[in-house]
């Protein structure tokens, strides 16, 4: 009863936004086919553009290099200075040293770390790996820190209560305590790794989604390429924030959203 | 009735937990405040005891006190004998908040303290309290979808399940609605006569504490001292009309120094 009505609510909710961009989409094409001199393609020429690439094997292979960049320096990053960042939560002290220099460091755009990058690692994917390390690193760890500073005491008292060792109060109850707000954490640094790839891709390698669309446009004005290569990283990027948010609806992780 | 002469048990009923001379005073921003004040109680072997104070008395302090979280910063409390230091599975503490674990489902919860029995002991013992507290059906449930008093039956269990010798409850169903708050303390009630746990129980509501305890013990404002233990000489199950009742519990409101008229 209930299920139907809502059923053919969210086909209505799932039409709206395909109906608006098949409406952006027939905008873009008047307004070129009224313009034609205008080096922007049309959806077909991006479509094209697309085409080319898959013929010439370069999608997928700049697919793979961009997101192989990511994968380096967003596990890193997370593999660092998430149990860092619950360690100095968890200690206050280390909190009060270490807060003035996060805050410091945070505010710095990833990008300015490139001559750096390209200084200590040379041109090449390490430069890269290290942009998005940098760019993952200081919001991860932050998020660690509040995360076990926002566990409610009575959880950390019940655990204690029951005799647990330190080992098992951080696994039993620090660790399922901070999953939560670190999943919301790793989503929005995992989006942040994708913006940080492409710039670090037009600077430092010569591959990838970013080297792409800077290739294009210096090797002969092909924004056909253009459009396709920020088509295919919009795509990807939400294709990665959906994987992430996947994991906020696992049942043992949920209470954190949804609870008041 | 004196202030601070602890209060001695029936001579047949062991001593389980004994409160002696105990304050404690916070001290805050250069700021120190006194909450509790030479405090002396003794509570018998399976005895239900109620502290009954205003909001913000120290009461619950007290109760962190003997669970260990907070130490006295003068005297000592001693459960069978043993000076208290830190918390104690064989005392458990129940939270005025909610402090089932919301990652782990009703099952999880109630064997969260069993981790060191073989699984099929543990098992047995999660299957009794989840039938003794009425969750049968709800095993895999997370807490977020059990009602408020459904979340508070689970930390009984859960407390229950390590087979504590002393319960200590926080105004445990201070979040409930009346209704089933009625309910739960009659729970309780069944729960204590079938286990016979010492429980000290800590409520600001003066009818909750004629209702279950074997003494009241009345606290003044902070800093914290006892008024006044009364003895509910009234066998379970209880007529919350008797005149025996009302008499208490009058006698409880005039030395709170509340008029019951509304």
């Amino acid at each position: 009863m209930q299920d139907e009505s809502a059923a053919r609510t969210t086909v209505r909710v799932r039409l709206r936004p395909i109906a608006f961009i098949a409406a952006l989409l027939v905008l873009w094409s008047i307004g070129i086919r009224r313009e034609p001199s205008h080096l922007l393609p049309g959806p077909w020429g991006v479509v094209g553009g697309i085409a080319d690439l898959v013929r010439h094997g370069l999608l997928l292979k700049y697919v793979v290099a961009s997101l192989f960049r990511v994968t380096w320096g967003f596990v890193l990053a997370v593999v660092l200075a998430i149990p860092l960042g619950l360690a100095v939560g968890w200690y206050r002290r280390a909190e009060m040293a270490l807060n003035p220099i996060l805050q410091i460091l945070r505010p710095i755009s990833p990008l300015a770390w490139i001559p750096i990058a390209i200084l200590w690692f040379g041109v090449g994917d390490l430069a890269a790996i290290f942009l998005i390390f940098v760019g993952c690193f200081f919001p991860l760890m932050l998020t660690a820190i509040n995360a076990v500073q926002s566990i409610p005491a009575v959880y950390v008292n019940a655990g204690r209560n029951f005799g647990l060792s330190s080992a098992a109060l951080v696994y039993r109850v620090l660790y399922p305590a901070v999953v939560p707000n670190l999943i919301v954490g790793l989503r929005i640094t995992l989006g942040i790794a994708w913006l940080v790839v492409v710039a670090a891709e037009m600077i430092a390698v010569s591959s990838g989604l970013g080297f792409l669309i800077i290739d294009a446009r210096n090797a002969g004005n092909r924004y056909d390429l253009v459009l396709a290569g920020m088509l295919i990283i919009g795509v990807i990027g939400l294709l990665l924030d959906m994987g992430m948010r996947s994991l906020e609806k696992v049942k043992s992780f949920r209470w954190g959203y949804s609870e008041d | 009735m004196s202030l601070t002469q602890p209060v001695s048990v029936p001579a047949a009923v062991t001593t389980k937990l004994s409160v002696e001379h105990v304050s404690m005073v916070f001290e805050r921003d250069g700021k120190s405040t006194h909450v509790l004040n030479d405090i002396s109680l003794d509570v018998g072997d399976g005895e239900f005891v109620c502290l009954l104070g205003p909001s913000g008395c120290g009461k619950t302090t007290l109760l962190n006190a003997m669970a260990g979280f907070l130490s006295p910063t003068s005297g000592e409390i001693k459960v069978s004998g043993e000076v208290v230091r830190k918390p104690d599975p064989r005392r458990i503490f129940v939270f005025q908040e909610r402090g089932v674990f919301p990652w782990l489902t009703v099952e999880g919860n109630i064997g969260f303290g069993l981790s060191k029995l073989p699984r099929l002991e543990r098992e047995k013992r999660v299957a009794y309290y989840v039938k003794m507290v009425g969750l049968e059906g709800f095993e895999k449930t997370y807490p977020q979808e059990l009602s408020g008093g459904m979340k508070q039956r689970l930390e009984v269990a859960r407390a229950l399940a390590v087979n504590p010798d002393m319960l200590l409850l926080d105004e445990p169903f201070g979040a409930l609605d009346s209704i089933t708050r009625l309910i739960m303390r009659g729970e309780l009630l069944r729960i204590w006569e079938a286990e016979r746990k010492t429980i000290v129980f800590v409520t600001h509501d003066i009818d909750e504490a004629v209702q279950l305890a074997d003494r009241v013990v009345v606290m003044s404002a902070r800093p914290a001292t006892i008024q006044q233990i009364v003895n509910i000489d009234i066998t379970h199950p209880r007529d919350i009309s008797s005149p025996r009742y009302l008499e208490l519990r009058d006698g409880i409101f005039q030395q709170i120094g509340l008029a019951h008229k509304v």
